[in-house]
């Protein structure tokens, strides 16, 4: 149990990372990305091949970090040139497009097969419960370190400015600023630690194959920063911890509700998350976590 | 040494908003732009500002062509617009509004403000000041920490304002300060106009409100149709046949 305990705090660390990420460039800055799962899977990629290779992880996780960013200055460059929802579908687009590719460059993916065997943190050091909870330490003190760069880019000139991109680009055009160079920072920033995060569960889940790099995962962040309140670096740690334990918690659910299978039961989760989003967005768009005026 | 707004044209279709428009605002002048709806004022104002390209024309300020200049590159020369509907940045309060708008911020860089946190303090502690006087100035004290989201119309505008000033313009260009403003506020608007103009900042000023405009401005440009109509002081203007056709439908 304490394993399994451990297991969930692990995956819902690595959500909070992507969730931070999101939180920069959607809830910060407005910018619609929707494919936060795509620089995710290059994290992962990046970090599981160069660790097949020797690397030590202490190299080749801030390589995911630095691949992931790079990935996105591209999409960046062309992307600002479009309108919100344009750039909404151009990185939904970008994400299935990495997919496509991972699947089918057999020769440096391994396709379909995906890539097994990949190293975990702190191999070497021990087995079992100690060792997963380094991971959690590791992930955790990540995690916070990007909670307070955050907060620290939230209460300075550099965050007025992105969250003047969000209330009104072209006014703050008229004041002398440009957002282009803002918005691409943004995103470069926020996709590395969707990067960071990919190498984490890399490491963690050791084996890793196209069809776990799907949009869902990106809708789930979506979900995740909604609920906990957009614009919010708190409502990104608390939704991002209500998702999950929803999510996990509703396995033992059917424990007591007797005639449900667990396909049903997957299922039902999404739908239960989905009528959550409508309700929250009808009845609460600004989020657990309060004012979204109000930092 | 002033805008120099030369024959700019500017078609939508086939439907002409700007035909031949010149004007010409001194440094430190207070001019005018009157004239009905639809008559391509606010189009003017987003072709002198660079939101949109003229298919003909040049604009110059201060002796130099904008005409490579995009938006940011013209305000950045001194040449500041505010918008007809307020466009303030609604989540931020009244003081962060005015404090995004200055330039040159060493925290507005990711380096600067991860590796240089004490000249970041220095230089916000420095702006602080200095956009409360902006606000003592604009008599916004009471709600200088109110989410300018939360604002009257009149508020907005004056927010817009202070924003404008906060980037040191030498001319700022007032899309409808007056519309739906009320005149307690309209008058406090003018007052304050006014004093910035004792101080050298020139204005361009677009109005609905003839009254309003014809106080404010010593000197008035009238426009319809995409053509400046005429030109002068405001009384002379307003005895001037076509603009009483024209702007008043004929009916003083």
């Amino acid at each position: 149990m304490d394993a399994y305990l451990a297991a969930i705090a692990i995956i819902a660390l690595i959500y909070m990372l992507l969730s931070l990420g999101l939180t920069l460039q959607y809830g910060l800055t407005g910018l619609i990305n929707f494919g936060h799962v795509g620089f995710f899977a290059i994290g992962a990629y990046t970090s599981a091949l160069l660790s097949l290779q020797g690397l030590p992880l202490a190299l080749t996780i801030p390589a995911a970090a630095v691949t992931a960013g790079l990935a996105a200055w591209p999409i960046g460059l062309i992307s600002l040139r479009l309108r919100d929802d344009y750039f909404a579908i151009v990185t939904l687009g970008f994400s299935e497009t990495v997919r496509l590719v991972i699947t089918s460059e057999k020769w440096l993916t391994n396709g379909v097969q995906g890539i097994p065997g990949i190293p975990r943190l702190f191999e070497t050091i021990s087995v079992g419960i100690g060792a997963q909870l380094a991971v959690m330490g590791l992930i955790l003190a990540v995690t916070l370190a990007a909670i307070y760069a955050m907060r620290r880019i939230v209460a300075s000139p550099f965050g007025r400015v992105i969250e003047a991109i969000r209330d009104n680009e072209e006014a703050l055009q008229a004041l002398g600023k440009d957002p282009a160079g803002f918005k691409i920072q943004v995103l470069i920033l926020g996709s590395a630690l969707a990067g960071i995060a990919g190498a984490f569960y890399a490491h963690y889940i050791t084996y890793i194959v196209p069809d776990q790099f799907i949009p869902l995962v990106t809708f789930y962040v979506w979900m995740a920063i909604i609920i906990g309140g957009v614009g919010r670096v708190s409502g990104a740690i608390v939704g991002t911890g209500l998702l999950m334990l929803f999510l996990e918690g509703s396995r033992f659910l059917r424990d007591i509700v007797p005639g449900v299978s667990e396909v049903e039961m997957a299922s039902l989760r999404i739908g239960v998350v989905g009528l959550l989003l409508v309700l929250f967005t009808i009845y609460r768009p600004q989020g657990l976590m309060g004012d979204f005026t109000k930092r | 040494m002033s805008l120099q707004v030369t024959n700019i044209s500017k078609a939508f279709g086939g439907f002409k908003a700007l035909s031949g428009v010149s004007l010409e605002v001194p440094m430190g002048g207070l001019v005018g732009l009157i004239g009905p709806n639809g008559a391509g004022k606010s189009t003017l104002f987003s072709v002198i500002s660079g939101f949109m390209p003229p298919d003909e024309g040049a604009i110059g300020f201060d002796g130099r062509s904008l005409d490579g200049l995009n938006p940011a590159g013209r305000a950045r020369t001194g040449l500041v617009r505010t918008f007809q509907v307020p466009r303030e940045f609604a989540h931020l309060t009244v003081r962060e509004n005015m404090m995004a708008a200055a330039p040159g911020q060493t925290g507005e860089s990711l380096v600067g403000l991860f590796l240089r946190a004490g000249k970041v303090r220095e230089e916000e502690e420095r702006l602080a000041e200095e956009v409360r006087e902006v606000i003592r100035f604009l008599r916004l004290e009471r709600v200088a920490d109110e989410p300018a989201g939360k604002l009257s119309g009149g508020q907005k505008k004056l927010v817009e304002l202070g924003r404008a000033l906060l980037v040191k313009p030498r001319l700022i260009l007032l899309d409808e300060p007056f519309a739906g403003v009320n005149p307690v506020l309209i008058g406090e608007i003018m007052e304050r106009i006014r004093e910035l103009n004792g101080r050298g900042i020139g204005f361009l000023v677009i109005e609905h409100d003839l009254e309003a405009l014809t106080r404010l401005a010593p000197q008035l440009y009238v426009m319809d149709q995409g053509r400046i109509l005429t030109m002068g002081a405001p009384d002379a203007v307003l005895a001037d046949a076509r603009v009483r056709e024209a702007y008043l439908g004929g009916a003083v």
